[in-house]
């Protein structure tokens, strides 16, 4: 028989507010343990929270990104449940009254190969709610430590409708949420820096049924790839269940990257019973149509949505835009060069190849540094977008061979210095100049006659070994057209 | 000891002689340090008092005063306050075993604003653990005694509070009012007792025991010092969520314009059975005495009102199941040392750090929360507090001020009432549903039984109008002073 799987996902992810969600301490990555706290932070007794405005409008912006329904009113709820990573032991969080609901995030799956695009579909989302995030726990084999940085950092939760059934549309729905959140510049979705979180819920069922088989959740979905191998092996677990006749219990389990499969971690009977109920600590949130109309203004383009505008209106290659989309940074750049340069598709061509190229070859120097403002971005890169339009344009315009260019770009990512100052350092500009080139071009005549007489004699291809000689002696550095025009003239 | 000492005198008083330099500010503490000394094993209302940090407070207010600069009328004057309000660097044990060595590392808003103000934040004061009680039996560290009987409870929660007041060793102190733990106690004790409308003053730093009915206010001998205590703690706390954005009157000063006599409501549903005679006697004499003011009097109906005592335990009870989650034993809570894995961490910390009210009311909020329950307890215990908070709101259409007693009987005596949960419960009958409906209200001494215990009278005033409440309360007040009257000790 054959079986399909139906999976849904809770995504987590952190949003870059300067402040905690309910307090004034400061978020962050990398700090000393325990560095980021305060009496609220802490649960300390008479601390009491006040909401982070800046992470209900990074909200709204994600919810009015993917389509959600903005509440009128959302609020906040208690979730108590006994664990040492909160302080308090409730977690403020949004229970029957979240932030957005519905919502779409269209996903493209892939192509047969890389140049060719893929099938697009929307996955439907359930609702996003916002809560605060819990401190880290570190187990030793006598004690547990505890480190409370994170502990009350917004944390937003995306939940999509049972509506994948592929670890491919996993991977395709992840992609493309991450790359929406980042555009809109509310998270950085490192997943190395738990920024992005996921958990599944996952079931199994005979092709062409419909109802439901039994949902087992997942937890420790850490990374692209575990997310993948995680979903990939479950489904494997529970059809293989299926076929022995074994029963698939509804429990939550645990992806274990390192062993590569998962363990059971609690039964439905276990389940917590989180008493949820309203917090007296803090009033609801009225979210008005200004303000929602405010949000709106500062929406990004859907990635998606540019990617079938450079395609249209740009008539770019698909694999070009499959490569610049997944990257806002690379957009702006790509958008910035594109304004000044002659060529959209060679701009682009650029940016994915060689300013790509230059990139990830310099970050990966700085592969180990915590902070993530050291990465270099193409904005912070040194060859600016004007720097790349000034060379595209001088190979437009024949003044620049495209294999120069091509040795030229790195010298300038790694120096900084534009391409006319690079082609006056080395004298290249001189190299059209007919006079100097009209002497090689000589001696190259000079040099092997043989072909000259072939050429004079009707002999068309006679010319190219000639040109050949002369590219040589330049170094490839000879602007072709002049090359041709010269050993023309002189044979003539 | 002599009448004239400035124990016996009020903060109004008080302040007046400090900025004459009749007394300084380390004089008038050293006086209050001896006679906490000296009456404290009687009364045992203080947990802690820090004397050399009272006195470092107090010198700093008079080299102040010999500059020139005096930060308010409460500059130099001693603060008690209930030991669940956060003051830096002192223990806060919310008079729980569980919180034994816990100092609080901050200071609550309330603390801050006294502080600004130059008062002398001195002393913790005994309560019902973690405010929860009316009759401060349910300390961790012993109880309270009334100073007017010392065979009998003080009242509660904030049973030291008001009797730090009435005993005389502190001249102002706060305590909190959840369901009347504020104006049951100063009724018991004979002292004035307030609280504020829900939102007027800051819980920034109150240890919480529920949320939505939780209230800082002052204790004093008179409506006067009430006034200028309150007027010092009250206001808009960005780091209070259920704080209310208002302008804050200068309430001692509103006190002295003359005030019109208006009308006050006499809830029929709160002079029925079950009341001691003798407290119906007082408060009826009180009423009279409006009369003779040229008030009007009007019988109103509150008919939730029979609601308040099930909608308050439900209420209550869920939110400091929560609130009282954090005392867990992990990290600044006492761990039991018979734990010997993470569930017992937290089963026997909390089965040794907690009493058994504590522990009864935890057990009862938690189930009231719990699913399957949740509609039929919570929800509709919210509903029913909806109602309570519309009947005021009616009546208030009619009347300024409402008019009960405050404690359906004078102080009872220890033991009376702790082994039935219930009878203790109902001793806060009269108070509950003005915490239910978050209005502002104050009790008032007003006589003595026969065998000389105090009785209260407690007047509701509208939310927010804390200025008409208190000019009420004072137009009764100034004419008797049964505040000023001391026990002897």
């Amino acid at each position: 028989m054959e079986y399909e799987a139906v999976i849904g996902l809770e995504v987590h992810v952190q949003l870059n507010t300067r402040s905690k969600m309910f307090t004034r301490v400061g978020t962050g990555f990398g700090q000393p343990p325990n560095t980021l706290t305060d009496p609220v932070v802490l649960g300390l007794p008479g601390a009491l929270p006040v909401m982070n405005r800046d992470a209900i409008e990074k909200s709204i912006k994600v919810g009015l990104l993917l389509g959600c329904k903005i509440a009128e009113v959302c609020k906040w709820d208690r979730k108590n449940y006994f664990y040492p990573d909160m302080p308090k032991n409730y977690q403020i969080s949004q229970f029957d009254q979240p932030i957005c609901e519905g919502g779409k995030v269209e996903i493209e799956m892939p192509g047969e190969n890389p140049a060719k695009m893929g099938s697009h579909r929307m996955v439907e989302l359930t609702r996003i709610h916002l809560e605060e995030d819990v401190g880290k726990l570190t187990h030793y084999e006598q004690d547990s430590l505890v480190d409370y940085n994170r502990a009350g950092s917004p944390l937003l939760e995306i939940v999509s409708e049972p509506d994948m059934h592929s670890p491919e549309e996993v991977f395709a729905y992840l992609t493309s949420l991450r790359n929406s959140l980042v555009a809109a510049g509310i998270s950085a979705c490192d997943m190395e820096k738990g920024q992005l979180r996921c958990d599944a819920n996952i079931s199994v069922r005979p092709k062409g049924t419909t109802t439901l088989g039994t949902k087992v959740e997942i937890k420790n979905l850490n990374t692209i790839s575990g997310v993948r191998n995680g979903v990939e092996y479950e489904i494997r677990r529970q059809v293989r269940a299926i076929e022995e006749g074994t029963e698939i219990i509804q429990e939550t389990r645990r992806w274990n990257p390192e062993q590569k499969y998962t363990t059971p971690m609690r039964t439905k009977e276990m389940a917590h019973d989180y008493r949820y109920f309203p917090d007296p600590d803090l009033m609801p949130v009225k979210i008005d149509e200004a303000w929602i109309e405010r949000v709106a203004k500062e929406l990004p383009e859907k990635p998606f949505d540019k990617q079938r505008r450079y395609q249209k209106d740009m008539n770019l290659p698909y694999s070009a835009t499959s490569s610049l989309c997944g990257d806002h940074l690379l957009c702006a750049y790509f958008e910035e060069a594109t304004d000044l340069a002659k060529s959209a598709t060679k701009t682009a061509n650029w940016v994915v190849n060689d300013l790509l190229r230059e990139l990830s070859q310099a970050n990966k120097v700085d592969e180990f540094s915590e902070e993530s403002d050291k990465v270099m971005t193409p904005q912070s890169c040194p060859v600016s977008p004007q720097n790349l339009a000034e060379l595209i344009n001088l190979i437009e315009d024949g003044k620049l061979t495209n294999n120069v260019a091509k040795e030229l770009f790195p010298e300038m990512f790694t120096s900084g210095k534009t391409v006319s100052d690079l082609i006056k350092e080395k004298g290249l500009d001189q190299k059209s100049d007919n006079g100097e080139i009209e002497g090689i071009c000589a001696d190259a005549i000079a040099n092997d006659s043989d072909a000259a007489e072939k050429f004079r004699g009707g002999k068309e291809g006679a010319i190219n070994a000639l040109k050949g000689a002369v590219m040589k002696a330049t170094r490839g550095q000879a602007n072709p057209k002049v090359v041709d025009e010269t050993l023309r003239r002189l044979l003539s | 000891m002599s009448q004239d000492s400035p124990i016996f005198k009020t903060a109004t008083e008080l302040s007046a002689d400090l900025t004459a330099g009749k007394i300084s500010s380390v004089e008038l503490t050293q006086a209050m340090i001896e006679r906490v000394e000296t009456v404290d094993e009687k009364v045992h209302a203080f947990l802690h008092l820090d004397k050399e940090d009272a006195l470092a407070q107090a010198k700093a207010s008079d080299e102040r005063r010999s500059t020139g600069e005096c930060l308010s009328p409460l500059d130099g004057i001693p603060v008690g306050l209930k030991d669940v309000i956060s003051v830096k660097d002192q223990p806060l044990t919310a008079a729980s075993k569980i919180l034994e060595n816990y100092r609080s590392p901050y200071d609550a808003t309330v603390t801050v604003k006294l502080k600004q103000a130059g008062a002398v934040v001195a002393g913790r004061l005994n309560l019902d653990e973690f405010a929860m009680g009316s009759s401060t039996e349910n300390s961790a560290y012993g109880p309270t005694r009334n100073p007017w009987d010392l065979e009998r409870v003080p009242g509660g929660s904030s049973g030291g509070s008001s009797a730090a007041v009435a005993a005389r060793e502190v001249p102002l102190s706060l305590g909190s009012d959840t369901g009347g733990s504020i104006r049951q106690p100063a009724s018991l004790c004979g002292v004035v007792g307030m609280k504020p409308t829900y939102g007027m003053v800051s819980r920034y730093g109150l240890a919480a025991f529920a949320s939505s009915l939780d209230q800082i206010g002052p204790f004093s001998t008179t409506v006067e010092d009430t006034a200028l205590l309150l007027e010092t703690i009250s206001g808009h706390d960005p780091l209070d969520s259920t704080s209310f954005p208002k302008e804050i009157p200068s309430y001692s000063a509103e006190l002295k314009k003359p005030a019109q006599a208006g009308v006050i409501g006499l809830p029929k549903e709160f002079f029925g059975p079950g009341m001691d005679d003798e407290v119906r006697a007082k408060v009826e004499q009180s009423i009279e005495h409006y009369r003779s003011l040229g008030y009007q009097t009007k019988e109103v109906s509150l008919p939730s009102t029979d609601l308040s005592i099930p909608v308050y335990y439900v209420i209550a009870t869920a939110e400091a199941s929560s609130n009282l989650a954090r005392y867990d034993g992990i990290r600044y809570t006492s761990r039991s040392n018979r734990a010997q894995n993470a569930i017992d961490v937290y089963a026997k910390s909390r089965g040794e750090g907690f009493g058994a009210e504590v522990k009864r009311r935890c057990l009862l909020g938690a189930y009231g929360l719990s699913s399957g329950y949740y509609d039929a307890y919570y929800l509709r215990a919210q509903k029913a507090r909806t109602l309570i908070r519309q009947d005021f709101e009616r009546v208030f259409k009619e009347v300024d001020a409402v008019l009960t007693p405050t404690a359906p009987t004078p102080a009872f005596k220890f033991g009376e009432k702790s082994e039935d949960p219930i009878s203790m419960y109902l001793s806060d009958i009269f108070t509950i549903s003005t915490n239910l409906a978050g209005l502002p209200g104050i009790s008032v001494p007003c006589g003595f039984t026969q065998s000389g215990l105090p009785v209260g009278m407690q007047l509701i005033g509208q939310a927010f109008e804390e200025s008409s409440l208190l000019n009420i309360a004072h137009a009764y007040d100034r004419d008797h002073l049964y505040g000023r009257q001391a026990p002897n000790l």
